[in-house]
């Protein structure tokens, strides 16, 4: 008998007035009965619209039946069947606009709660301390992965489950991508995602991390004289964009990514951390989307009051709902309709005082959101010590400037076809190298698809050299 | 791993350590850093490319010891490795061409001028060396400088080796003594370059800077390491370090490379109380 309650079973969280304090996670996850009352909800339709939400595609209403009969490792073992990452995409996946926006039950009521299931099936498994199914017999093909972000380590554990030799090549000091340096602990805690990566590597995934692909060795060099099959670039979109404003270059201002990189890799909240981050007293976080919401977080728990700064309204703003409650319950301020134009500095060369002026909604442009428009003569102070930009980051230049015959959009994005495959012969790219700054999941979901199309690439590839 | 081979105190504040790097050693070329954690859990630093030996796999580096990331690296042994060496990072320098040029070296920053003064000399160029040092007990490469350069005036701040002065009074000396130069590279502290390029400004000369702001990752994902240059902002890990010194805006980079000096003087006082050695 199913439960018929319309509302999702409740998930405890930490109080925001002690995690505005820390950097621990915040959603605390279902005990065990909270998990199999929420999965009596799933009616387990047969058409599983939840399923077509879902960019990786996986079973919901079975691995759901599982945690209702109380067996979350066979739960686990059917997500990890579509998913390199579970315990991480039940945290941070925008669930509402994906899997639960299909859910039946969220016709009446709310959707069945599918991330928090995940994740629960994930944390219990991760708890038992297990890995995934061991190593599969080597196929003698050796395939090269540029970028240890979501959509680099799900296209290795796909190949690697098929048996193909996978070698990532990281940039930084640690596998992850913007899971270790973009999303913060009290979201994403960094054991977990190590957790996943020890994964993969006992699935027999390399990881070379320092290597910069283009610096040290050029993707040309990987294919030519290493001896890679195909090449899958997954190395995001971390180029941060700045607003070119008068000011901007003054001490206290930061873009997110090197806020958040400071916070998360180098750990520079932790009172011995060898790196250092600005603990400000006043903040003005410049930004409506996710990395918004982590920075003005962050900028909080290190002890500053902090503001967001957008300049369309409430309805507009492009962060989740819940992390846009959780910012304001742990109270950092939303200054909405306002535009930044001109950032202020001491003698010193630090911020002082952020110039914005009052905006107003006009009419809907392309994007069908409601166009900005400045409302004349309002130009005002804010004071502030620190300023963080996060108003979107681009493609790395560093891949397509070093390899000949890639080629880009006007944005920077790598030109690929559906299946990944873009202008180079063996070369694969997908996520945010492709998009331009997107979710983990649909990283994820194009990691999956480039996986499938290197394994057709390379087979076609043997059979016709096999033929000659 | 990054193991250390080498390792040789130029003077009592700057090191020369040789690192097995060989991929690095394989692409390496002059006016290119890399950046290393001296320890786990250690903070990134950038350190320009010295010296590199594509047969044996090794990349040299010269620092000098400021603060505890430095200390730290001073008090590894040889056969220690280092947990992060990532490079090379940044844009080579572009030397091809130039017929005679001025290289002006300001204490450590004379080991990265070292390796172009060398470059360039190897290439025919004809070239000319002013280093400036605080004292005598910091003097570096002096006999390196006179292998590869035409002609090369040593001098410190206060007189005690060399002849007392500053860079730019030997480099303004020589121009109006009629030397033509291509090009003035200048690498050295913020200051040093600023005046050189000031002064270079005024006779119409090109010359290149080599900037090291502050950097964390180094692969241009964060703009931490930004510049103004002809007020444009650009990242000195991806379109440098190397820039035109008469477009560069010295006292915002002067300004910005102080941003964590509080924080930097409180590490360095910890490591030195914690090692039982004087704060130098």
């Amino acid at each position: 008998m199913a439960n018929m309650k319309l509302t999702k079973t409740a998930m405890s969280l930490q109080d925001a007035e002690i995690r505005c304090h820390n950097f621990e996670e915040v959603a605390l996850g279902y005990k065990k009965e909270e998990a199999m009352e929420e999965a009596m909800r799933c009616l387990h339709c047969a058409h599983a619209p939840c399923i077509s939400g879902c960019p990786v595609g996986i079973q919901i209403p079975s691995f759901i039946e599982q945690i209702a009969k109380g067996n979350e490792e066979e739960a686990y073992r059917i997500i990890a069947l579509d998913s390199a990452l579970p315990a991480v995409c039940g945290r941070v996946c925008p669930q509402e606009s994906q899997c639960e926006s299909k859910c039946v039950r969220g016709i009446k009521g709310e959707a069945v709660a599918i991330g928090r299931l995940e994740r629960y099936a994930a944390d219990a498994h991760l708890q038992k301390g297990k890995q995934m199914d061991g190593k599969r017999q080597n196929n003698g093909h050796k395939i090269a992965i540029v970028g240890a972000g979501p959509s680099g380590l799900t296209c290795a554990k796909d190949l690697a489950m098929k048996g193909y030799a996978v070698t990532i090549f990281e940039a930084l000091h640690e596998a992850g991508g913007v899971l270790v340096y973009g999303i913060p602990e009290f979201r994403l805690p960094k054991t977990i995602v190590q957790h996943e990566i020890e994964g993969l590597k006992q699935l027999g995934v390399r990881i070379e991390t320092d290597m910069v692909i283009g610096r040290v060795i050029s993707v040309d060099e990987l294919m030519e004289e290493e001896g890679y099959e195909a090449v899958y670039l997954a190395s995001g979109a971390g180029l941060p964009r700045f607003l070119h404003l008068p000011g901007e270059n003054l001490k206290g201002v930061y873009s997110a990514n090197e806020f958040l990189t400071r916070i998360n890799l180098m750990k520079a909240y932790q009172q011995d951390s060898e790196t250092p981050i600005q603990h400000a007293s006043k903040v003005i976080v410049v930004g409506g989307g996710n990395v918004a919401m982590d920075a003005a977080r962050c900028a909080r728990r290190l002890g500053a009051e902090v503001h967001i700064v957008y300049r369309r309204s409430m309805d507009e703003l492009p962060a989740r709902k819940e992390e846009v409650e959780h910012a304001q319950e742990e109270g950092i301020i939303f200054d909405l309709l306002h535009n930044p134009i001109r950032v202020h500095g001491d003698e010193n060369g630090w911020i002082k005082a952020v110039e914005c002026v009052r905006m107003e909604l006009g009419e809907p442009d392309e994007s069908g959101r409601r166009r900005p428009q400045e409302v004349k003569d309002s130009a005002f102070l804010i004071e502030a010590d620190c300023m963080i930009v996060a108003i979107g980051t681009s493609p790395n230049p560093l891949l397509h400037k070093t390899t000949p015959h890639l080629e880009t959009n006007a944005k920077g994005g790598i030109i690929t076809d559906e299946n990944g495959a873009t202008s180079k012969q063996g070369v694969f790219a997908g996520g945010d190298a492709v998009s331009g700054a997107a979710t983990v999941i649909l990283a994820m979901g194009a990691g999956k698809k480039a996986a499938a199309a290197i394994d057709a690439y390379v087979q076609e590839q043997a059979i016709h050299s096999k033929n000659m | 791993m990054f193991e250390i081979l080498e390792k040789e105190s130029l003077n009592p504040t700057v090191t020369k350590m040789v690192v097995k790097a060989p991929l690095i050693a394989k692409k390496a070329q002059p006016g290119q850093f890399i950046i290393l954690r001296a320890e786990e859990n250690g903070e990134r630093i950038p350190l320009t490319i010295a010296d590199y030996d594509r047969e044996a796999g090794t990349i040299t580096i010269i620092f000098q010891i400021v603060g505890k990331t430095t200390m730290r690296l001073q008090d590894l042994s040889v056969g220690e490795p280092l947990p992060t060496f990532v490079g090379p990072l940044g844009s080579a320098s572009e030397i091809k061409g130039l017929k005679k040029v001025a290289v002006i070296g300001g204490g450590v920053g004379c080991a990265i001028a070292y390796p172009l003064a060398k470059a360039l000399h190897e290439q025919g160029t004809i070239v000319h060396t002013v280093t400036g040092f605080r004292n005598r007990d910091l003097v570096i490469l002096e006999e390196a400088f006179t292998k590869v350069s035409d002609r090369y005036e040593l001098i410190s701040d206060d007189g005690s080796t060399g002849r007392k002065g500053l860079v730019t009074d030997v480099l303004r000396e020589w121009i109006e003594q009629g030397e033509r130069y291509d090009e003035v590279i200048a690498i050295g502290p913020l200051a040093m370059m600023k005046f050189v390029s000031l002064l270079t400004k005024r006779y119409g000369i090109k010359t290149i800077v080599s900037m090291n702001p502050i950097m964390i990752d180094g692969t241009g994902m964060c703009g931490g390491c930004r510049i103004s240059v002809g007020g444009e902002v650009k990242f000195a890990c991806v379109d440098g370090p190397d820039f035109d010194g008469h477009l560069v805006d010295f006292d915002e980079a002067i300004s910005r490379s102080a941003t964590y000096r509080a924080f930097e003087a409180r590490k360095r006082e910890e490591y030195c109380q914690l090692m039982g050695k004087k704060e130098a």
